[in-house]
């Protein structure tokens, strides 16, 4: 029992530390039993729907890989900061991880404001940092130590654009919302179009907080030719545009909606409108309804029961995030066998058919998020539930 | 011509929602030369205590009861904890007051209530009505209607009856008033009391529409408040003018011009009509007020 000798010498050096010299010797000697993981969160805020989720993942899971034995035979230590959603304040906070901690390693950064102010510091210190924000900006240009889990706005348009093409759509009309969410997906659905041999013949917008949008559609029902309308939105915007959708009669033309509406709560507001509705959305929205052979079906299930009994909240693709950043993380440091950080990133980078909440992640040097659109599921909104659509339909 | 039609009540019915706000201004600006900021927060009341409400089991017509005693409720305190206090001070500081209890009544919504959207059933079902190849929803009417309704209420108490015409006598001059034996104070109450009747009634009435969260107040007083400054601060009529011409502009302008210009072609509209006529569509001459 060499581990527990080891063990018994340690503990008794520190007893005698402490008789004699105080803390001194035992706190490097229990320093260096673990491996610190920092983390700078949104946990307050106007961002705190994405920050709270991530945080009570990380203390959950890191809890748990604790509780098994911990990573390469030492304990997480997690250390997280809550940014309340302020670029500045993250940025502090990323310089006090890598100078005052010394972690091996960030899973953090909620907003890509946050991250962005972020990346600086890792980049220059060395420290990876796994990114749990939105945008493709992220990772594009590739960063050597920026790497992020969640699904791009781009992903999102491609996998609308792929099922048009499916059903042999070309000439669709865009609604998009004028926030920093439609306005990111507007520009990057506009950007891939041609690549489906996609024209948008419409192109209109409404601001975050309009209450009508039968005047723009209106524009798109009297426009010939129209085959389906995409409507890149957050928020209200999204069931406002599907139940005037509804009113004008137009839900003879598809309606595909964004993965940013993913949630129950549009059903909800969109009432008996939504039925038809088509979106692309992460598989831990509908865990329960994946086929068992679905190699993602074992891990959302559980990180869902999971989570919602730990936490006491449904679960949210945002957790699910910072779940894939930690195990990306954790599995990189159980194959380097090192808290390194260098180590660690190269590992990182070599990650190869994680399976994660999002998708099934494989890295490479020019691709620090490693998703394709498998990563999404196409869903119909049928009789007020999600329904996976039939392949090739 | 169907296209017209269709925008043509799209930007009635959403006018008409504005022009209750503004309604809710000028009755507080008559009462007592305030313009109040809080305002969109009766809108707000009224459409989130009433979800609340009904969700809690409550029949849909006593959730809209409550929600408008909850409203006036919130209306009387504001007069008598925040501006009757403030009588002496400037116009400006009883403004920034407004604005206050804006922000105050937002934040405990947020906290009473939750930060999530929420919709009420159409009042008559959800199947849009056909008006001449136009797809009308049917809450639209009920919308229409009762801005109709609480314009014509408030036009009968202000001209018909005693206590209104002592609104109005408050609103000419209230040294005279309370030289004849008018409790200015009661008055300006009221005022505050009704004005949140109406928000609160706007807000019941378009949330089958709109939908509503803890936060739609401040767009709604934006609103409201270019409503009632394009029909004339002050006066009643031009607070229903300016608030359906308003609705009408900005959808016309995003059916017709483009969607990304909408606001910005309605506020365009409103400054070419302001500098040509200061007083606004249907306002007073400068009045004196001594």
């Amino acid at each position: 029992m060499p581990d527990l000798n080891q063990f018994n010498r340690r503990a008794a050096r520190c007893l005698l530390g402490f008789s004699i010299l105080g803390l001194a010797i035992c706190g490097p000697a229990y320093a260096a039993e673990t491996i610190k993981i920092g983390s700078v969160l949104s946990v307050t805020g106007p961002a705190s729907f994405l920050g709270d989720p991530e945080e009570k993942t990380l203390k959950l899971y890191v809890d748990k890989i604790n509780a098994v034995g911990g990573v390469a035979g030492k304990k997480i230590e997690l250390v997280v900061y809550d940014d309340g959603g302020d670029a500045n304040k993250a940025r502090t906070f990323a310089t006090r991880l890598v100078e005052d901690d010394k972690v091996s390693a960030m899973v953090g950064g909620s907003t890509t404001g946050t991250t962005m102010a972020m990346i600086p510091v890792f980049e220059e210190a060395k420290v990876p940092f796994i990114s749990l924000a939105g945008a493709i900006e992220v990772v594009d240009p590739v960063r050597q130590y920026v790497f992020k889990t969640p699904h791009t706005d781009k992903m999102a348009c491609e996998k609308i654009f792929e099922n048009l093409k499916l059903r042999t759509f070309t000439k669709i009309a865009m609604i998009s919302g004028t926030d920093g969410f439609g306005t990111s997906m507007r520009a990057q659905c506009l950007k891939v179009a041609g690549n489906y041999g996609i024209q948008v013949v419409a192109d209109e917008t409404y601001g975050p907080r309009d209450t009508d949008m039968t005047a723009q559609l209106t524009k798109i029902k009297n426009t010939a030719g129209i085959q389906a309308v995409v409507n890149p939105g957050f928020g209200q915007g999204p069931a406002i545009v599907t139940r005037n959708y509804a009113q004008l009669g137009m839900s003879a033309t598809p309606l595909y909606e964004s993965h940013g509406v993913a949630s129950k709560s549009f059903i909800e507001l969109a009432g008996s409108a939504a039925d038809g509705v088509r979106l692309p959305a992460a598989a831990l929205l509908v865990g329960d309804k994946l086929p068992d052979t679905d190699p993602q079906k074992k891990i959302v299930v559980d990180y869902k029961q999971t989570y919602e009994a730990s936490a006491k909240q449904p679960v949210s693709t945002f957790g699910g995030h910072a779940y894939d950043g930690l195990f990306i993380l954790v599995d990189a440091m159980k194959r380097a066998n090192s808290a390194d950080s260098g180590k660690v990133r190269d590992e990182i980078e070599k990650t190869k058919g994680f399976v994660g909440t999002g998708g099934i992640v494989t890295m490479s040097p020019t691709d620090h998020l490693g998703l394709d659109l498998s990563a999404f599921r196409m869903l119909e909104i049928k009789g007020g539930d999600w329904t996976l659509i039939q392949p090739g339909s | 011509m169907s296209e017209f039609l269709q925008l043509f009540f799209s930007g009635l019915t959403v006018g008409a929602v504005y022009a209750l706000v503004a309604l809710g201004f000028t009755l507080i600006y008559n009462a007592s030369d305030v313009v109040n900021f809080a305002q969109g927060e009766f809108v707000m009341l009224g459409g989130m205590v009433t979800v609340f409400a009904s969700a809690a089991g409550i029949p849909l017509p006593v959730a809209a009861l409550i929600a408008v005693s909850v409203a006036v409720a919130v209306g009387l305190l504001l007069y008598w904890l925040a501006i009757a206090p403030a009588r002496g001070a400037s116009a400006v500081s009883i403004i920034i007051i407004t604005i206050g209890a804006s922000i105050l009544l937002k934040g405990a919504a947020q906290i009473a209530f939750d930060k999530q959207f929420h919709r009420l059933p159409a009042f008559s079902g959800d199947a849009p009505i056909d008006v001449l190849g136009a797809s009308i929803q049917s809450q639209s009417f009920w919308v229409l209607g009762g801005t109709a309704t609480a314009v014509l209420i408030l036009y009968v108490f202000l001209e018909k009856t005693l206590v209104g015409k002592a609104v109005l006598a408050t609103s000419a001059s209230r040294l005279a008033a309370r030289l004849v034996g008018i409790n200015t104070a009661t008055i300006m109450a009221l005022a505050f009391g009704g004005s949140a009747a109406i928000g609160a009634i706007a807000g019941i009435l378009v949330t089958p529409i709109t939908l509503t969260s803890y936060d739609v107040g401040t767009m709604m007083a934006l609103k409201g408040f270019a409503a009632a400054m394009l029909g004339g601060m002050g006066n009643p009529l031009g607070a229903v003018v300016g608030g359906l011409l308003l609705g009408l502009l900005e959808t016309l302008g995003a059916g017709y011009v483009s969607s990304t210009y909408k606001d910005g072609f309605a506020f365009v509209m409103i400054l070419v009509i302001l500098f040509a006529m200061p007083q606004g569509l249907l306002g007073r001459r400068t009045v004196d007020r001594v």
